[in-house]
């Protein structure tokens, strides 16, 4: 028996034109219909709010959600900029065309379609590009024959207030948490409390923005499982974040944060990278496979 | 919880006086969108003491960019964009008439300082809820700078609008306040 042949999976022909309708379809739903999961933090952040603004204020973000929903309109009018992850297994071969142009294409289309906002500009001139490209794209060979894309609307707002950081190893683990908690407390009401905390702690300068834009992935709520300290770590800061006071909408209250998501990979013995990337209750991913 | 109260633009001295931060307000009337590149322009345009495409005087600015208007509706989903990134231009603005900013976030010391100053005031809406919010925009129409596409400066007709007094005459800030009052102090 070929034992090669049996774990390798067959090479598999995807051809881009699905690809450009997958990152369409995915960047229309992620506008409009936000994920359970926040839906659900929210709820549950309701019942814990104890200021009357801060309630109204969720109770408002709740119902948005469901009018965006129903009408087919986006949650917010900040559409994003659109970023892309692509996990690209080593046996997929794309036919038809160019992987990245057809993403670029799915993006176009989406924000054509969908009366998405075209909120991309060259940074001197300020100049609109009209269709919201390029894309952020983040390729991944990975093992396997399929394509995974997540298409990842991100508001302005929210970016703006993240910030990356080289520490020295002797910051450790209290450097961090300062990182994290200094700039939460600074960005105040403009991230659109109650946000999402994603840290990327190693790696290089890069690959710690990349690790601390992935921790906005994980489900709102879920803990890191693959490492106890971090889930320690996450709770302490989601805690302290939420002593704060800033609370929904930076008028008040006990919910500034619904979560803290740490991410980790090794880094090099002189150095500490921390990357904080806020993002806003309107926590928009959507994912599919091809 | 107090009922808000309905306010209507143009915005008098006397309206403006009586606004206290933290108050819960229904806004109704003629106000404006724009944001980064018009204030820019306006900017601009008061230093060559060029004419303004818009009437600065007891204007009132939506910090706002809409998404497109999907066929059949008014207005695609809009709401506050973050106020500071117009902090630069807007001494000068409120200085030449202008009464009343939406958006979302603190403000500089300048700005603040002259809210006090020429009588103005700084509301806050919820950022994020911007589904919600299209449905106070009764009238749409585009009055300047048509090729910033969204940037573009649009002239609303809102009713009932929820906001909150962020800033007021008197100096108060609500996010100052707000935030005080609920911190955990340890
Ligand atoms: S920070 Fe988020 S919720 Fe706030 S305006 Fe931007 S995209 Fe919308």
């Amino acid at each position: 028996m070929d034992v090669k042949k049996k774990i390798r999976p067959a090479v598999r022909r995807i051809n881009c034109k699905y690809i450009t309708a997958a990152v369409r379809d995915l960047f229309i739903e992620a506008n409009t219909d936000l994920g359970a999961d926040v839906i659900f933090a929210l709820q549950d952040s309701l019942t814990k709010e104890e200021s009357p603004v801060g309630k109204q204020v969720l109770e408002k973000i709740i119902e948005n959600a469901d009018i965006a929903f129903r009408n087919k309109l986006p949650v917010c009018q900040d559409t994003g900029l659109a970023v892309v992850f692509i996990e690209l297994g080593q046996d997929a071969h794309i036919i038809g065309g160019d992987l990245r142009l057809s993403v670029e294409e799915g993006v176009r289309e989406a924000y054509a379609d969908g009366f998405l906002r075209k909120s991309v500009c060259d940074p001197l001139s300020r100049k609109n590009t009209g269709d919201n490209t390029p894309a952020i794209i983040h390729v991944e060979v990975v093992p396997g024959n399929r394509l995974k894309i997540i298409a990842m609307p991100k508001g302005g707002g929210s970016e703006n207030m993240s910030t990356a950081c080289m520490l020295t190893p002797s910051a450790g683990i209290e450097g961090i948490k300062q990182v994290v908690l200094e700039r939460v407390l600074q960005a105040g009401a403009n991230p659109c409390p109650p946000i999402i905390v994603g840290v990327g702690i190693g790696g290089s300068l890069e690959q710690a923005c990349i690790l601390a834009k992935k921790a906005l992935l994980r489900p709102t709520g879920e803990e890191n499982r693959k490492d106890e300290r971090l889930a320690q770590m996450e709770k302490e800061l989601l805690n302290n974040i939420n002593k704060s006071g800033i609370g929904p909408a930076g008028l008040g209250g006990r919910i500034t944060a619904l979560a803290v998501n740490l991410e980790m990979m090794p880094c090099h013995i002189a150095s500490l990278p921390v990357a904080v990337n806020i993002q806003c209750h309107v926590a928009r991913h959507k994912e599919t496979i091809i | 919880m107090k009922t808000p109260r309905q306010i209507k633009t143009p915005l008098t001295d006397e309206v403006i006086t009586s606004l206290n931060a933290g108050d819960m307000v229904l806004l109704s009337g003629q106000i404006y969108t724009a944001r980064d590149v018009a204030h820019r322009r306006l900017y601009e345009a008061l230093d060559k003491g060029d004419a303004l495409p818009i009437d600065l005087k007891t204007a009132v600015i939506f910090y706002a960019a809409p998404t497109p208007t999907p066929p059949g509706r008014i207005i695609g989903s809009v709401g506050p964009t973050t106020s500071y990134r117009m902090d630069a231009f807007t001494p000068r603005l409120i200085e030449s008439g202008l009464r009343g900013m939406i958006g979302k976030g603190d403000r500089s010391q300048e700005v603040k300082a002259a809210i006090k100053k020429y009588k103005a005031v700084y509301f806050g809406a919820i950022g994020g809820i911007a589904a919600l919010t299209s449905q106070c925009i009764r009238k749409v129409e585009l009055v300047a700078y048509e090729e910033l596409g969204p940037e573009a400066i649009r002239k609303i007709t809102i009713v009932d609008m929820p906001l909150i007094v962020v800033n007021d005459v008197r100096g108060n800030d609500i996010y100052y306040t707000a935030r005080n009052r609920w911190r955990v102090k340890c």
